[in-house]
């Protein structure tokens, strides 16, 4: 019978000397978020459909579709779309215009989704509509606000847990973290060009979660090895704490890799971007934890936390 | 740490296999009377169906009854034989104003002005200005009014849609001024939409004497049987609201399709007046601003019922009747969003849900049983339970289950085993540390909890924060990833716990398999 682990990622007699590193991590950390963040301006973020507004026709012809013929077949009906594209299978097409200008625009747009239904049916009769979506301007800037306001509350409360849980030196410290995780990942969205949607907003929360957990578990270890060994050089004593949680951090970003995998490779159109930015932020996340989150503690409070430490142990 | 009283492994026990109980009816057709029927709903992108996001025209509202109110002030006035002059209403600033006959009489309008009734309390402000008396609405009043007209369009909403035969509908109001509208296996709804972009008001009202030009007290309006411009008066004989049935019926005279409507009592003696007073006249049925016939009237209509013959095929004919039927809407409804989901996309949905939860849940089990062995096989156990009892939860509510639903399904459970990990990695570090097993599994467990409430509390919050502010799909991932920790929290703290110390208390081994 199974009864011992079978594998380990890293021996538990292993010392790694991780803050050796700390400017060498610091730097490429910061160099990877300032570009990241000229990626957000330019060329920016592709919006979804939430938050831009507009329509999205995804239908399914009975053969392989003929783009040319539907986008005239859509001209002709008065429909100028954006874009006529393939997606998935050659049967597939996805039909895509940004929200009209104009006083009556939020009607127009609702007109223009049976429109393009029309045009495209009478033009490859036997067509299936798969997906049919119309946001009006008004909805999609709402929904905009509010993904926006969700992010911002729940790193506010992030903040206000570790800020009481831990020192302030600590809460400085997984903020900026978080930070330089969040402009990473907003980077990543840039370059492979997946929609920003509701959808991802909520995969940035859920890194953002995750990356704290990771962080909390690494400083809970800093704060109990500091009241327990009293003398030792807050250097040498974070080395210790990370390299005694290095197998729980890798191990649990491994089982939260493998839960997201299947996700980005089976999870179809609407899932497959939220996994593919769900598994950079969870190796983006677990890095930082290790090369950034206790490097910055070091950086911050060399002198303060060792006083604070000072207190008269309980064990 | 080490002992659990009977009490407590009954109460774990229990609440798995209750859980295990909530599950079952989700894999079931029918219900069986020996379990509760409850199960989870596939939201709409997995099931196939339309939602949309109706807006209640505001202006239309403040329209209507700034238009009643000035009707209501001009009459008091001449009741109490108060002159006025130059009546102004001005729909910019949703006021009226005018100008008292003399100073003396002034004092007395202003009183008689604050003195009209309201429908809602502190529904119209009113002030002097420039010797003029002006009314003006109040936005909150306003908002108040909108309220209550969402709820009495949902009901009028529900009517229409019910008649239309669609099967399991969802209504729900939003926010002040919205309507959620949720059709599952709906997929083209565009007939439901246009029933419900139609306001349905209809009016009887006589033509104008001069027909060709608008006097006042009158306006043009287009009718549609004959694509020209008559013009109607402003005051109403018959509304809607007296209507008590409609169908829609063959024309015996013509062949074509008709609509036949019968009025209550008091439609019935109002249109019998108007039509005995006004023999040889022209009158107009009017639909939302849209005349759809003008006839003579030859005799007078005395009966309460009547038939509009207006240029209908089967389909308007039948769609006219149901709208008469399920009422008027007080104000026009705007669709502002629309999502459609095909039924062949929703199935592929569900195959890609199920795949990836299924994929995911292995990859997660075997990867516990290669790394942390025997505890490993213990945390797995817990994880399985941990599924059966967030499936368990969501059946108990009733929630309803969307594609991103499942992805928090799935990322709970690689988050969960993080508390095994937490306490597997403990308590090896204490064996190494050259603690026995007993002290190790003690001191592995208590060590770790504090952190894995920690770590569990800040994801507890973000997500929390994600189901207040988020809509839609997101709400339905944070819902499942909320109910996950809670679940998370039962199974790693108690139940895999209890395994490891279930199997110790029977094995009795010298050294701990970590």
């Amino acid at each position: 019978m199974l009864s011992r682990p079978l594998l380990r990622f890293v021996r538990d007699d292993r010392r790694i000397n991780f803050m050796r590193g700390r400017h060498m991590g610091l730097i490429v950390s910061a160099v990877l978020s300032i570009a990241s963040v000229i990626l957000f301006f330019q060329p920016g973020l592709k919006l979804g459909l939430d938050f831009r507004g507009g329509i999205i026709v995804e239908a399914q012809t009975p053969g392989a579709a003929d783009f040319g013929k539907l986008r005239s077949a859509l001209e002709k009906a008065g429909i100028h779309p954006d874009a006529v594209q393939a997606f998935g299978s050659p049967r597939d097409v996805r039909i895509s215009i940004n929200a009209p200008d104009g006083a009556d625009r939020e009607a127009q747009t609702q007109k223009l989704v049976d429109g393009v239904k029309t045009a495209i049916s009478a033009a490859e009769p036997g067509t299936q509509v798969l997906r049919a979506d119309a946001v009006g301007a008004s909805v999609s800037s709402e929904l905009f606000r509010d993904g926006l306001l969700a992010l911002g509350f729940s790193l506010a409360m992030i903040l206000a847990y570790i800020w009481i849980r831990f020192e302030r030196e600590f809460a400085i410290s997984a903020v900026v973290t978080l930070i330089l995780d969040l402009t990473k990942t907003v980077g990543f969205l840039a370059i492979t060009r997946f929609e920003f949607d509701l959808v991802m907003v909520a995969a940035l929360l859920t890194i953002l979660g995750y990356s704290t957990n990771d962080k909390v578990v690494v400083y809970d270890r800093i704060r109990e090895n500091l009241r327990k060994y009293r003398t030792m050089p807050l250097r040498e004593l974070l080395d210790l704490s990370i390299n005694e949680t290095l197998n729980r951090t890798l191990g649990t970003s491994m089982t939260v890799f493998l839960a997201a995998l299947p996700l980005a490779l089976f999870g179809g159109s609407t899932l497959t971007g939220f996994a593919t930015v769900m598994l950079f932020g969870i190796v983006v996340g677990t890095s930082s934890s290790i090369f950034i989150a206790a490097p910055l503690l070091l950086l911050m409070g060399e002198k303060r936390l060792r006083k604070s430490g000072s207190a008269p142990d309980a064990e | 740490m080490m002992y659990y009283s009977r009490l407590r492994l009954l109460g774990v026990a229990g609440v798995c296999l209750i859980g295990l109980l909530l599950c079952l009816p989700n894999f079931m057709r029918a219900p069986t009377p020996s379990l509760p029927w409850r199960q989870i709903h596939l939201g709409l992108d997995l099931r196939g169906g339309s939602y949309l996001l109706l807006q209640l025209d505001l202006k239309s509202l403040e329209h209507d009854r700034l238009q009643s109110l000035q009707d209501q002030a001009r009459q008091t006035l001449l009741d109490k034989s108060l002159g006025y002059r130059d009546f102004q209403k001005d729909d910019q600033t949703a006021s009226l104003s005018f100008e008292p006959r003399s100073d003396e009489e002034r004092a007395a309008a202003l009183k008689t002005m604050q003195d009209l009734p309201v429908v809602v309390p502190d529904e119209f402000h009113v002030a002097e200005n420039n010797g003029r008396i002006v009314l003006t609405l109040q936005h909150d009043a306003m908002l108040a009014r909108a309220r209550d007209a969402v709820a009495q369009s949902i009901e009028i909403v529900r009517r229409r849609i019910d008649a239309t035969g669609a099967i399991d509908p969802s209504i729900a109001r939003e926010g002040d001024d919205r309507i959620v509208v949720e059709l599952p296996g709906v997929s083209d709804p565009e007939r439901i939409k246009t029933l419900l972009g139609t306001t349905a008001r209809l009016t009887f009202r006589l033509l104008a004497p001069n027909p060709s030009v608008a006097s006042p007290g009158s306006a043009m309006l287009e009718d549609i049987s004959t694509h020209s411009q008559v013009a109607v008066q402003d005051h109403v004989d018959v509304d809607g609201t007296d209507l008590t049935n409609a169908g829609a019926v063959i024309d015996q005279q013509s062949g074509g399709w008709a609509v036949t409507f019968q009025l209550n009592s008091a439609g019935a003696t109002a249109f019998a007046n108007t039509t005995r007073a006004n023999v040889g006249k022209r009158f107009a049925i009017v639909l939302d601003d849209k005349v759809i016939e003008a006839p003579n009237i030859i005799n007078p209509i005395t009966a309460g019922s009547g038939q509009i013959t207006g240029g209908f095929d089967a389909h308007s004919a039948s769609d006219l009747a149901l709208l008469l039927r399920a009422g008027a809407l007080p104000a026009p409804l705007a669709v502002i969003e629309q999502r459609t989901i095909g039924p062949s996309l929703g199935a592929a949905s569900i195959h890609a849900g199920i795949i990836s939860l299924g994929a995911g849940f292995l990859l997660v089990v075997v990867f516990m049983v290669l790394f942390y062995g025997r505890f490993g096989l213990y945390a797995d156990i817990a994880l399985f339970a941990n599924l059966i009892l967030m499936v368990a939860i969501l059946s108990l509510f009733q929630a309803t289950l969307t594609l991103p639903g499942m992805a928090g399904m799935l990322l709970t459970l690689g988050m969960a085993v993080d508390a095994n990990i937490l306490i597997n990695e403990r308590i090896r570090e204490e064996v190494k540390r050259g603690r026995g097993p007993l002290q190790a599994l003690q001191a592995g467990f208590e060590r770790a909890t504090s952190t894995i409430v920690d770590s569990n509390a800040t994801a507890f919050l973000a997500h929390v924060m994600l189901f207040v502010f988020g809509t839609g799909p997101v709400r339905n991932f944070a819902l499942t990833i909320t109910i996950g920790i809670v679940t998370t929290l039962f199974t790693t703290l108690l139940l895999s716990r209890f395994l490891v110390v279930r199997w110790y208390a029977l094995a009795r081994p010298k050294e701990l398999p970590v």
